[in-house]
Parts: structure tokens; C-alpha cells; sequence
């Protein structure tokens, strides 16, 4: 019997189109846009100006907080502007536009392709090697690693767990990557659990990707203290508290940390990120990123260079369909629309799901009828009927009592919901508002 | 028998009565009998345009007080201000009155939509996601929040336009829209002799070439009317001219020399003289 977590989820359609298609580097653009804004946290601020000259790897914006990351030149070339440009978000942030010239690395990069094992660096000195590379969560949250590795005092980590789960449908860059840079993840994995300090990580694997599991499984031996998990398939299992129920069956109370229950969480694309970080000086400047969609000609998985404006992105999968209704950046349950295919990749863009004017179209809002479907399907527990409805009305104190501020946002509500009563759009709201009333009254 | 039961019953009851006069001497709660008249006069909207918790609030607020400077219930003015000034004895305080006022003038014509939504449609949910429709994302998304937390019907989205308007006869500043307008548009403006206001209708902050290009009718941050504006009323920070209500003196001359027409004057006669140029 496979393990999966406890309280609610769902399964829908998995639609992996792209799996099993080899990581194509995606060719360099002319121009990059890169965001100062692509993880959670304070922006990075700028350390170039207009007209400098630039190399692949050099630093361009340093941490504006404590939680914040480096971001690096994914091109060399010289900056163009710094400017607004619409990023995911929506709306215009500063960004930093260099003009592509040539293909010139920062020298302490090592390129090459040889499995380097060994490391002598203390916890410490790994640490900030993340924290100097720029790493941020590459599942899809962006939070700074290096925030994650530093638990808060009177905390313990005692066990690392990998999410390597990838329950978004459609998805398939973290299934690939695993396939093709399995030992470097699995040194990554060291690496992290030589930073925090535990001697066991188990990597959460969900049992749709049998050859990554497998692949894995022969691997791993040589390691030791790391074990694969395989899970049941079950929407929102990558969700960070729903996967430490799954893997070590502890459940992370409300508001606390997951490191409250000795476990830290991170995803397999951030181990591989910090083996390229530390063992080879690389900062993260490229990620791999799925296109997928039905009438996408030919889906794929692409390593591409932070800044692409995904228009290029999906050219190399055949470009544009005729009747795609929606360009969804992330996967189809918590990604979002993006208003314009000039929007560029960042960190945190897990993958780009074009959608056809059939799927994109929006069912008409009908009353609830009281079925209790979201409920049962609620992987926090939460009740997230009564949480729209005290939005709806204002009811804050209400809505902070049922717990709203739990809400992981996973979608699955809207999801299962017969009356397609758009719930996670008023819960999100409810929750920003009852967040900042709570900080308000701490402060 | 009758009498057992008469007197039992007679006794029971005299000693609860006892035992309840006694406790309600003890506990005792004194309230001014103030408050109560006070609130029956208000207009039991429990707006909180007065800044307190509903009408109760402000009738505790107003018996408690020394002096009634200001205090000002939005809906009833200064009128109802006098009126409780009188129960209390005390002068009504001086309170200028105010309305909301749409600071966004980006019609249909003026600010094209770029874009399609089909989504929940509230401004909190839209503003959340993305920048809206137009290529402006800094105005009226036009889902009407304002609208639905208005209690007065004094503002309404005008389907022709797309964006939220005040009807002055009914608002009373209670600033119920200014909260629920997720974009900060509305702002409550000084009232103005016979209504009359001059005001920059655009919250655009873009620098003016976007600016001009999302919005036909938007501020692009020029500054000739701060450079033309004899009394110091108008500022200019981040590509957004702002006009200070209380050191305009309603000279317009800013708004003939506004390029993009996005300084508004409300309720003023037609100008005198050179009407046929």
C-alpha cells in the first residue's frame, strides 16, 4: 500500500504529454528580461547599470533582505535598461534588459560535465555558497534555500525530504530531470543534508514515473542514509506540509514551520541547483521548463536561460496553436494566466501549458448546493465554502477562526467545486487580508 | 390549602425580588443618558465614516468628549452636528464637508482593452491577479467593489464609460468606497463652495510614454501644471501630478494647460467670453 496523505485530495487527469522527452537546451535570445522580483521576499537590488558589460554568471542584483536572493546574468552581453517590464505578476516590476552578445562565462564556472562527489566544505560554507548562487525554491514557491537550511534557534532538523513528487498535471521537468541528472541530484542531496545536519533525506517520488523511481532505486545504494519514497499519485501531494504527512506520517500544526516537525522540505530541482551551485560554482541562471498542451505541436521539456521571454520558449515546441485560449505559466492547477507571451522565465516557472479555446472556457456560477465536495477534497481540512463566504462579506474575524491563513491555495476546491463557484479566488483574497490584519496586530 | 400556596408563593417571590434589587444595586452599570439620546438621533447607518465602531461608537465618542472639534458624522453634517451640540451643550466643531471622488477618467474610448478576463468578477480578485484589462494597471477595473460596499446607492459603475461614478447628492463621505477600492482610486476631496473641485483624475504613476499610450485621457507627469499653479497646491512625484485640496484655490488655470486633459474641474459655470473660438 502506497503512502499518500491523510486529510482530502484529488486526482485529476494526468495528461503528461512531455514525459520521456529529452532536455533540449533552448537557443540564447537577443535580449533577456530579468526580473529583480522572482522569488518571495524583499526584491534584489541592482549592482549594474545601463551600458555595462556583463558574462554569463555575474552577479546583478543582491539580496534586498534577509529573505531575498542573488540573482545572476543568465547571458553575456550589456545591460540594455533597467526598467519596468510585466513579469508573471501581471504587472510591470523593475527588470533588469541585457543585449545578448556572444556566449562569454564568468571563469570560476566549471562547465564541464564530470560528476564532481566529494566536498570538503563545512554546513556553513555550503550554505552560503546557496545563498551567494541565488537559489530559490525551483517547485514553484521561490523561496530563498539558504532561509530554508537556516532553521530558526531552538529547532532541530532531523530528516530532509525530497520533493520529487511533481503532482501538477501536465508537468514533467522535475520527471525528466531525474532521468537525466540523477547523480548529480542524488550529490545535491548530500550536500543539502551535510548543510543542515541530518544523516537521512528520503526523495518523494510519485508512482506515475516508475523509471525515475527505478533509475533512482540502483543509484541510490551507493549513498547511503537517502531512500526512495514511492507515493500514491494524489493532488496536492508537493504541497510542502501534505508530502511530511505523507513521507514520516507527522502532521504540521497550524502556522508553524515544517521544521517544527524536524523535517525540511526541497525540491528535486533545488538539489540539483545546489550541486550545481556548490560543486561546480554555477549560479542559477537556467532551469528546465515543460511546454505542454494538447494542441501544443510538439510538447517538450527545455533547459532554458532565466530571462527568455517564453514566446521563444514555445516556438521551440512548435510555436503558438491556432486556438489557444489561455498561456498558463505553471502547471493547470496553481499556475496562472499571463497576459502577454513576452512575459519571461524566471526561477520559479516550473513550465508553460497552452491552453485550447474549449478548455479555457470559464462554466457559468451556479448557488452552492451545499454538497460538501470542497470539504471533503480540502487537503488543510479546511471548510473553503464558509471561507469565500465570510469573505464575501467581510467577515475577517470569521474567516481568521476557520483558519484561512492554512489555505495552500492548491486550487482543489475551484477544482472539484459542481457549481465551479470560484472559491480559491475569494479564499486568496480573505487570506491576504487576514494576514495583514495579524501582522498589523503583532507589530 | 389556597392560603399555603398564596403565601409560599408571595414569600418566593419576595425574597427573589429582594435578591434581585440587591444585585441590581451592586452591579450597577451607570451609562449617561446621553449616549442614548444622542444615538437616536443618528442615522443608524453604522457606516464607521466617522471613524468609530457604528453609530453607538460615535454617540459615546461625542458624550465623552470636551469638545466636539473633529468630530463629524459624514451622513447627517453639520446640521446633525448641531443638533447633538445641543443635547450636550457644547458647540458643534468645525468640519469641512467632503465627497469621494474617482480619481480615473480612462472611458472605454480612452483606454482600450488589451485583454479579455473571465474570471470572478470583483476588482479584489482581478487586482490580484493581474494589472486588468487595459494596458493601465493602475486604474478602474470597473467590477464595481465601490458599489457594492456603498450603503447610500451614491456611487454606480456607468456601463458607457466602464468606470465608477459619485453621485454627490447622496455620498456622504463616509469613505466605505475608499477601503473597498483595491486600486486606491477614490479619495474624499473637500467638498468645495457649491461643489465646485479641481483634481487630477488619474492615480497613473507609469512614466508618460506608457502612461499616454495605456490611457488617452492619463497624467503623464509633465509638470506644467505645478510650474503653472500660482498658489503651491500642486505636486508631482512619480510621474503623478497631486492637487492639494486644501491650498487650491480653484483658479483652473492647471486645467487649461493639462496636454492630456486629466486634471478635472466639477460644477463650475461655463467659462466667460471667447466661447465661440
Amino acid at each position: 500500500m502506497l503512502r499518500t496523505f491523510r486529510i482530502g485530495g484529488i486526482h485529476p487527469p494526468e495528461n503528461k504529454l512531455s514525459a520521456g522527452k529529452k532536455i533540449t537546451p533552448l537557443a540564447i535570445p537577443k535580449q533577456v528580461i530579468i526580473p529583480l522580483g522572482q522569488h518571495i521576499g524583499a526584491p534584489a537590488q541592482a549592482v549594474v547599470k545601463k551600458g555595462d558589460l556583463v558574462k554569463v554568471g555575474t552577479l546583478i542584483a543582491k539580496a534586498g533582505g534577509f529573505v531575498s536572493a542573488n540573482i545572476h546574468s543568465s547571458v553575456s552581453g550589456k545591460v540594455n535598461k533597467i526598467d519596468n517590464a510585466l513579469d508573471a505578476s501581471g504587472y510591470k516590476r523593475m527588470a533588469i534588459y541585457i543585449d545578448v552578445d556572444g556566449d562569454e562565462w564568468e571563469e570560476k564556472i566549471d562547465r564541464s560535465e564530470t560528476l564532481i562527489k566529494d566536498c570538503t566544505l563545512s554546513p556553513k560554507e555550503i550554505i552560503d555558497k546557496i545563498a551567494e548562487a541565488g537559489i530559490v525554491g525551483l517547485g514553484g514557491a521561490t523561496f530563498p534555500t539558504q532561509v530554508k537550511l537556516m532553521p530558526p534557534p531552538g529547532t532541530k532538523a532531523e530528516i530532509l525530504i525530497i520533493n520529487a513528487v511533481e503532482c501538477e498535471p501536465y508537468l514533467t521537468s522535475d520527471h525528466e530531470l531525474m532521468l537525466e541528472k540523477s547523480e548529480e541530484i542524488l550529490v545535491g542531496v548530500s550536500l543539502l543534508m551535510k548543510a543542515i545536519e541530518v544523516n537521512k533525506a528520503v526523495i518523494g517520488i510519485e508512482n506515475n514515473k516508475p523509471d525515475a523511481i527505478k533509475h533512482l532505486s540502483q543509484l541510490v545504494k551507493s549513498y547511503g542514509n537517502i531512500e526512495i519514497m514511492p507515493l500514491k499519485v494524489q493532488y496536492p501531494q508537493g504541497g510542502e506540509k501534505q508530502l511530511i504527512d505523507a513521507v514520516i506520517r507527522r502532521q504540521v500544526k497550524s502556522g508553524a514551520l515544517p521544521i517544527s516537525e524536524g523535517a525540511v522540505v526541497q525540491n528535486v530541482g533545488t538539489a540539483y541547483a545546489v550541486y550545481e551551485a556548490v560543486q561546480k560554482n554555477k549560479p542559477l541562471i537556467e532551469r528546465v521548463v515543460t511546454v505542454t498542451g494538447k494542441a501544443v505541436p510538439a510538447p517538450g521539456n527545455f533547459l532554458v536561460r532565466v530571462g527568455t521571454p517564453i514566446s521563444q520558449v514555445i516556438e521551440a515546441a512548435g510555436g503558438i496553436p491556432e486556438n489557444t485560449g489561455k498561456i498558463i505559466g505553471g502547471g493547470p492547477m496553481m499556475g496562472k494566466a499571463l497576459i502577454s507571451p513576452e512575459v519571461p522565465v524566471t526561477k520559479g516557472s516550473s513550465g508553460i501549458l497552452l491552453l485550447t479555446k474549449e478548455e479555457s472556457v470559464r462554466k457559468p456560477i451556479y448557488d452552492c448546493i451545499r454538497c460538501a465536495k470542497c470539504v471533503s477534497i480540502c487537503p488543510m481540512g479546511l471548510n473553503p465554502s464558509l471561507l469565500m463566504n465570510v469573505t464575501e462579506y467581510t467577515e475577517w474575524e470569521l474567516a481568521e477562526k476557520n483558519y484561512i491563513v492554512d489555505c495552500i491555495e492548491c486550487g482543489s476546491c475551484s477544482y472539484t467545486c459542481p457549481a465551479n463557484r470560484p472559491l480559491l479566488d475569494y479564499i486568496r483574497i480573505g487570506k491576504g487580508k487576514v494576514m495583514g490584519i495579524i501582522r498589523a496586530r503583532k507589530s | 390549602m389556597i392560603l399555603i400556596a398564596v403565601i409560599s408563593l408571595g414569600a418566593i417571590g419576595a425574597i427573589g425580588a429582594l435578591f434581585l434589587y440587591a444585585a441590581s444595586r451592586k452591579f450597577e452599570v451607570y451609562e449617561d443618558p446621553r449616549i442614548a439620546e444622542v444615538q437616536d438621533i443618528l442615522p443608524a447607518a453604522n457606516c464607521g465614516g466617522c471613524g468609530y465602531p457604528g453609530c453607538a461608537g460615535f454617540a459615546s465618542a461625542c458624550v465623552n468628549a470636551s469638545s466636539l472639534d473633529g468630530l463629524l458624522c459624514p451622513v447627517g453634517g453639520p446640521a446633525l452636528m448641531t443638533r447633538i451640540g445641543t443635547i450636550l451643550g457644547m458647540e458643534a466643531g468645525k468640519a469641512e464637508p467632503m465627497v469621494a471622488v474617482v480619481r480615473c477618467n480612462g472611458t472605454c474610448e480612452a483606454r482600450p482593452r488589451i485583454n479579455k478576463y473571465d474570471g470572478a468578477k470583483t476588482c479584489a480578485i482581478v487586482s490580484a491577479l493581474y494589472g486588468g484589462e487595459t494596458a493601465c494597471a493602475y486604474g478602474c477595473l470597473g467590477y464595481g467593489d465601490c458599489v457594492v460596499s456603498c450603503a447610500f446607492d451614491a456611487i454606480h459603475v456607468n456601463p458607457a464609460t466602464g468606470l465608477a461614478e459619485v453621485i454627490e447628492e447622496k455620498c456622504t463621505s463616509c469613505g466605505a468606497c475608499v477601503k473597498a477600492c483595491p486600486k486606491n482610486i477614490i479619495e474624499l476631496r473637500k467638498q468645495g463652495p457649491k461643489s465646485r473641485r479641481v483634481f487630477v483624475s488619474c492615480v497613473n504613476k507609469d512614466k508618460g510614454g506608457p502612461a499616454k499610450k495605456a490611457c488617452a485621457n492619463a497624467c503623464i507627469g509633465c509638470g506644467k501644471c505645478m510650474k503653472e499653479c500660482p498658489f503651491e497646491a500642486i505636486t508631482l512625484a512619480n510621474n503623478l501630478a497631486y492637487i492639494d485640496y486644501t491650498k487650491c484655490r480653484l483658479c483652473r488655470k492647471c486645467v487649461d494647460v493639462c496636454p492630456t486633459g486629466a486634471i478635472h474641474e466639477l460644477n463650475f459655470p461655463p467659462k466667460r467670453g471667447g466661447t465661440c473660438s
